[in-house]
């Protein structure tokens, strides 16, 4: 592959807490590098430091040494304000999470468009972009519905709606499937790998559903917060 | 997209409740000031209706409404004829108690002499007094009607006219008589009384006095040469109107007037720390959401406009019901609620401060929240 297809280039990153006796270790010199279309799967056993990787690469947390390249630029080399990584997580990285976490004050089109809205797009094309996104994922006719009254399984599909909304080339999906039975869960990771290829984005999933590992690209292992093999 | 209202519509049902608890708290302190001002009005209301811009009393007195004051009928036509003087008018004052349709009226009773200072300014309903003898004037809070009848001492008299806000600093509703009524109202006794009296030698007549003597000065008149005037006759002294309206302040309502500043003063700060307790509560039941919003990309502005508004949202509606519920209520009160449009003013403005204080404690909570707490682990 071609060194512009590279999204996520993580080059020996850690990342500990705490000092002396009390240090922890979460991340030890961790290198990975993500592709366009690229679908792959963050394994390992609880406090293996795969949810510590996925804040870093989503600029949530910075990494106590080591180089992160996210789309080209090089991010927590010190010139990167708080609101700066703010903007590049709205421009170019989505969030899947596990309990959905879409805004219960606001129906399942407005979930969607609020991320283009906070993106400065007019009303009404983030609502035009929302419907489309919410058709696409066969959930256009619940658009109005708040995500009380939704189903687990189209409560997912809409934040899948919100994560692609603004057309980020990174999307960070923790436990996507967790919530879906076997056959959702198979839907969503097919659903996840077409929006990978037709959006030119890249997919890092952290899961421990063993049904849907055959959907991944690769799986990455990490152990006491070193990657295993991949 | 205003996320403050979407949230607010979201969970209106508990908004309005909260509102609605916020808005009693509210009508409580508009309440307590429109009782302050009530009895900063009521107080200020005897001293105000003769209009006068001299008071001539007792000397050595801070007469007639801080301390008693006694002096001749016959000093009027002396402060009459005192250059710069335009009219001038005895007056009397006393709390009787009248029996009245089954109750007992408390009533402040001002005894005047009609065509001179002293008499109510303005009659809403009915006439002036137009007879010498037993007629009156009464405040519409004394429950009496033009054309009714009511014993005061041994005789009775009938209500001709009505006036409205007139009473006394202890909110006893006025009643306005003739002068020559009131004196014989201050000294008959009850028959068997004054045969005591008279058999002790002590029925001889005495020159009748009165409380004060009001003064209205020509255009351009010195007030204040005219009070020192009257203060060389040693008898008398006199006081200037802003100086009687300022006595009757800072001596006869002054501790009532800074018992109810005091208290407002601990119900606002109640209310304060109610509306932060609120907002922050608010807040913290948002955390998660919050960190959603802070995750997906939301500036520090959209998190902190969500608290703000609402809290402002808040603050104005629980004012905004407040001051509905005051208005609906305040002539159910005993004594007089007065609310100025200044008052309103001056408390949204307090509030909007007190919201945008609470809020602030809400924002660090907000701000603080760590994005990766809505990812989970």
């Amino acid at each position: 592959m071609a060194p512009g297809d590279i999204l996520v280039d993580v080059r020996g990153v850690a990342k500990h807490y705490g000092e002396g006796e009390t240090r922890v270790d979460a991340l030890r010199s961790v290198d990975l590098r993500v592709h366009v279309g690229e679908v792959i799967a963050l394994l390992g056993p609880s406090g293996s430091g795969k949810t510590t990787l996925l804040n870093v690469i989503g600029c949530i947390l910075a990494p106590t040494a080591g180089r992160v390249e996210l789309d080209g630029d090089a991010v927590f080399d010190g010139k990167w304000l708080r609101s700066d990584l703010r903007r590049l997580r709205l421009d170019k990285i989505g969030f899947i999470f596990q309990a959905h976490n879409l805004l219960p004050f606001l129906t399942a089109e407005e979930n969607v468009s609020v991320v283009l809205d906070l993106a400065g797009w007019t009303a009404e094309r983030g609502r035009a972009r929302a419907r489309e996104l919410l058709d696409y994922l066969e959930v256009g006719h619940r658009a109005k519905v708040k995500p009380a009254l939704l189903s687990g399984g189209e409560a997912q599909r809409v934040a899948i709606a919100r994560a692609l909304s603004n057309r980020p080339r990174i999307i960070l999906a923790d436990e996507p499937t967790a919530a879906l039975d076997s056959g959702r869960a198979q839907l969503v990771m097919d659903l996840l790998r077409k929006l990978a290829s037709d959006q030119k984005a890249c997919i890092i999933a952290v899961t421990h559903d063993e049904k849907i590992f055959d959907r991944f690209d690769r799986l990455i292992h990490l152990r006491d917060g070193r990657l295993v093999d991949s | 997209m205003n996320l403050a209202i979407k949230d607010i519509r979201h969970g209106l049902f508990r908004f309005v409740l909260t509102c609605l608890g916020l808005g009693l708290l509210m009508t409580v302190v508009l309440a307590m000031i429109g009782i302050y001002n009530g009895l900063v009005a009521d107080a200020l209301a005897v001293v105000k209706a003769p209009a006068a811009d001299v008071w001539v009393v007792e000397a050595g007195t801070q007469g007639p409404f801080a301390e008693a004051s006694s002096i001749p009928a016959t000093t009027r036509d002396a402060v009459a004829r005192m250059p710069g003087v335009a009219e001038a008018g005895a007056i009397t004052y006393q709390t009787i108690e009248a029996s009245h349709a089954g109750k007992t009226l408390r009533l402040y009773v001002i005894g005047f002499e009609p065509g001179r200072p002293g008499g109510p300014q303005r009659i809403a309903e009915g006439r002036g007094l137009g007879r010498s003898h037993f007629e009156l004037l009464s405040d519409r809070k004394t429950g009496l009607v033009a054309g009714e009848t009511i014993r005061l001492g041994r005789d009775r008299f009938t209500v001709v006219g009505l006036v409205e806000d007139a009473m006394n600093s202890g909110g006893d509703p006025a009643v306005y008589v003739t002068l020559a009524d009131a004196l014989t109202l201050q000294t008959a006794m009850d028959p068997a009384a004054a045969r005591v009296q008279a058999a002790r030698g002590d029925g001889g007549l005495r020159p009748p006095t009165v409380a004060a003597v009001v003064a209205r000065l020509q255009p351009g008149a010195d007030v204040a040469l005219l009070t020192a005037t009257v203060r060389e006759w040693k008898h008398l002294s006199a006081l200037s109107q802003g100086e009687q309206e300022q006595l009757l302040l800072a001596s006869v309502v002054d501790r009532a007037r800074r018992q109810i500043g005091l208290f407002l003063g601990i119900l606002l700060s109640v209310s304060a720390v109610v509306i932060a307790l609120i907002i922050y509560t608010m807040t913290m039941e948002k955390l998660k959401q919050i960190a959603t919003l802070k995750l997906i990309g939301a500036p520090d502005r959209t998190i902190v406009g969500l608290i703000v508004q609402q809290a402002l949202i808040l603050g104005i509606s629980g004012l905004g019901i407040g001051l509905a519920l005051i208005l609906l209520v305040k002539d159910s009160f005993p004594r007089r609620v007065v609310l100025e449009p200044f008052n309103a003013l001056v408390l949204t403005g307090i509030i909007l401060m007190v919201c945008l204080v609470a809020s602030g404690l809400g924002v660090r909570a907000a701000l603080k929240v760590d994005p990766a707490t809505a990812l989970g682990g």
